[in-house]
């Protein structure tokens, strides 16, 4: 062996001892688990551990396919991911753009700040904001009907307010975030073309049109596309705090998330396993999709 | 369109994410008979203190909830950020013979998991953490997404400062530690502080494996009193001293929840606010390639 490559051994071995915490922390918390995945397959018995269980082949996807739960959980994991993507962004990119049109700088930053509280928020204490607003007896928005004359809503017993409630919920949470995304990237567009246009004689919604949006666009896309790969997760903190676990709920505010939580704490492991392995081998076709996708639009933005 | 217009509109859109905050407040400073006269008003009808006398006379949950809180973010942050620079300091050389297995290693877990059913098991199970302060710390010390950006970091650093200490005979250990990872601080500071502000908001942790009351994060006990309506009683009345104020005074169970909730979740949210410029750095980092 030459000095170079004993050098060059000696260093590597040193660099997997820095990396080792790390690494043995992925071994531990993530790879043994990914083995455990093989509990979908099982019929999980709690005395005898996950690779003790009896295997049942297909049988605990089976039930799950055939269930109407499997739909339900589909259809509102998939419905509300794309729901606030596509509020976010929209409702993200127009405040971006008016705020950009604001010349006061202290007001733009305070305009910033604020829209960006929620990000500091955990859902716990969205949880108490929301109850105050839909408390069904004294809650603001039930107080606000009355003084007008109109009959209280006993909002945590009506299913149809709730997509919207939650879509609204998440847009307050996260505006501030995407705004300051798209915000950033307008901030980099050189002010020359603002001044040319100007001498064209361009109004301000023509210089939006024409020199705002069209400089988003490809951000837009490419943030779009990678939040493709997390279409098929819900937010637990979200579906969990907000509509406070009323059953009766569930049909519109159920996720693959809590209702596999459900499954996890009151012993019922075997169907919730096997969501949790369909939505993690969804979850991984989707990121690798997306990325496949960036991938040829902008290389530089793919996460691999 | 004109400035006062845009002005306008921004001062209302403000006002949506000021006044939640304000109306705990109000709602906290409120007497409890007004609260269920006149519902939650963003002005009370009369100010009343009572329910923070309540919450002060017996903090001991409160604080012992601060002690769980402050000790998990700390420690899992210090912990966490330092096995995250390290790991991410060695994927960013490029002489090192197994990168790209390790950083194989490391990136799989961002888009693969075994999901929550296997990982509850073995970690009640097999490592025997549930309710202990050690969930709180090791099943979610690393962040592989933290890693990948933290190379992306190193890996900016100039390789002459390395070379040099490499030529006076330095190990990759020392260099790593005397010159990487102080030349980063900036980086380290963006990400440690967004890893903190995760972990004090825990509440998942201990919703998934804490029994134990004597464990509960401030953000778990704040979620029990918002859907529990008798348990800030629970809470206030440990002590015998608070028997003979309950034989007294009735308790005003309703604005004590949110006096509760902004004595537990109040002065860390006037704290972060001043720190959004590490959360804005945060963002543009993890905007580079990962």
């Amino acid at each position: 062996m030459t000095a170079l490559k004993r050098r060059r051994l000696r260093s590597s071995l040193e660099y997997t001892a820095l990396a080792a915490p790390a690494l043995i922390y992925l071994l531990l918390f993530h790879y043994l688990p990914m083995g455990g995945v093989v509990m979908a397959f099982k019929n999980y018995k709690f005395n005898r551990g996950i690779f003790g269980s009896p295997w049942v082949g297909f049988r605990n996807f089976d039930y799950l396919f055939t269930s109407q739960d499997f739909t339900l959980l589909m259809r509102n994991t998939i419905g509300y991911s794309v729901a606030f993507v596509v509020t976010t962004t929209v409702f993200g990119v127009l405040t971006a753009v008016l705020l950009y049109e604001v010349s006061n700088r202290s007001a733009v930053k305070y305009y910033q700040t604020t829209m960006f509280l929620p990000r500091f928020l955990s859902w716990v204490i969205v949880g108490f904001f929301t109850w105050l607003l839909l408390n069904p007896v004294i809650g603001v928005f039930n107080k606000l009907l009355a003084a007008v004359g109109v009959e209280p809503v006993s909002w945590y017993t009506e299913r149809r307010y709730w997509p919207s409630i939650l879509i609204l919920v998440n847009l307050w949470k996260w505006i501030g975030v995407t705004m300051l995304f798209y915000y950033a990237a307008l901030t980099g567009i050189d002010r020359g073309l603002y001044e040319a246009a100007d001498m064209d004689g361009a109004g301000r919604l023509r210089k939006m049109t024409s020199i705002s949006l069209p400089h988003l666009t490809p951000l837009i896309t490419i943030l779009v596309i990678l939040s493709l790969g997390n279409l098929i997760k819900g937010d637990f903190g979200l579906f969990w705090q907000i509509p406070r676990q009323v059953g009766y709920l569930f049909p519109v505010t159920d996720v693959i998330e809590t209702y596999v939580f459900r499954g996890v704490v009151s012993g019922d492991m075997n169907i919730a396993a096997a969501v949790g392995l369909f939505q993690s081998a969804a979850g991984f076709f989707l990121i690798v999709v997306a990325n496949l996708v960036v991938r040829r639009i902008a290389p530089d933005k793919a996460l691999f | 369109m004109r400035q006062p217009f845009l002005h306008l509109l921004f001062i209302s859109m403000s006002l949506l994410f000021v006044v939640p905050f304000l109306l705990i407040v109000s709602v906290s400073l409120s007497d409890d008979q007004d609260i269920a006269d006149f519902g939650y008003r963003l002005i009370p009808a009369r100010i009343d203190v009572s329910a923070y006398t309540w919450v002060f006379r017996d903090l001991s949950t409160v604080l012992r909830a601060y002690g769980v809180t402050a000790f998990q973010a700390v420690a899992g942050t210090a912990l966490g950020v330092l096995a995250m620079a390290l790991a991410g300091y060695v994927l960013s050389r490029t002489d090192y013979a197994w990168r790209r297995i390790v950083v194989f290693i490391v990136f799989f877990t961002m888009v693969f998991s075994g999901g929550l059913v296997p990982t509850y098991i073995i970690v009640t199970r097999w490592y025997h953490l549930g309710n202990t302060l050690w969930v709180y710390i090791f099943p979610v010390l690393v962040n592989a997404f933290f890693v990948i950006i933290m190379r992306t970091f190193f890996a900016q650093l100039p390789e002459e400062v390395f070379e040099s200490a490499r030529i006076d005979g330095a190990r990759e250990i020392t260099i790593c530690l005397r010159i990487a990872l102080p030349l980063s601080t900036p980086a380290l500071a963006a990400i440690a502080f967004l890893f903190f502000q995760g972990r004090w908001d825990e509440w998942y942790n201990t919703l998934l494996y804490i029994r134990d009351k004597e464990l509960y994060t401030l953000q778990y006990l704040l979620q029990r009193i918002l859907l529990e309506f008798d348990y800030v009683r629970e809470i206030a009345a440990q002590s015998p001293e608070m028997e003979f104020y309950l034989q007294t005074e009735e308790m005003p169970l309703e604005s004590m929840r949110y006096a509760m909730a902004i004595v537990a979740a109040g002065p860390i949210l006037l704290i972060f606010p001043f720190f959004q410029r590490y959360f804005v750095r945060g963002l543009t980092v993890g905007s580079l390639k990962g």
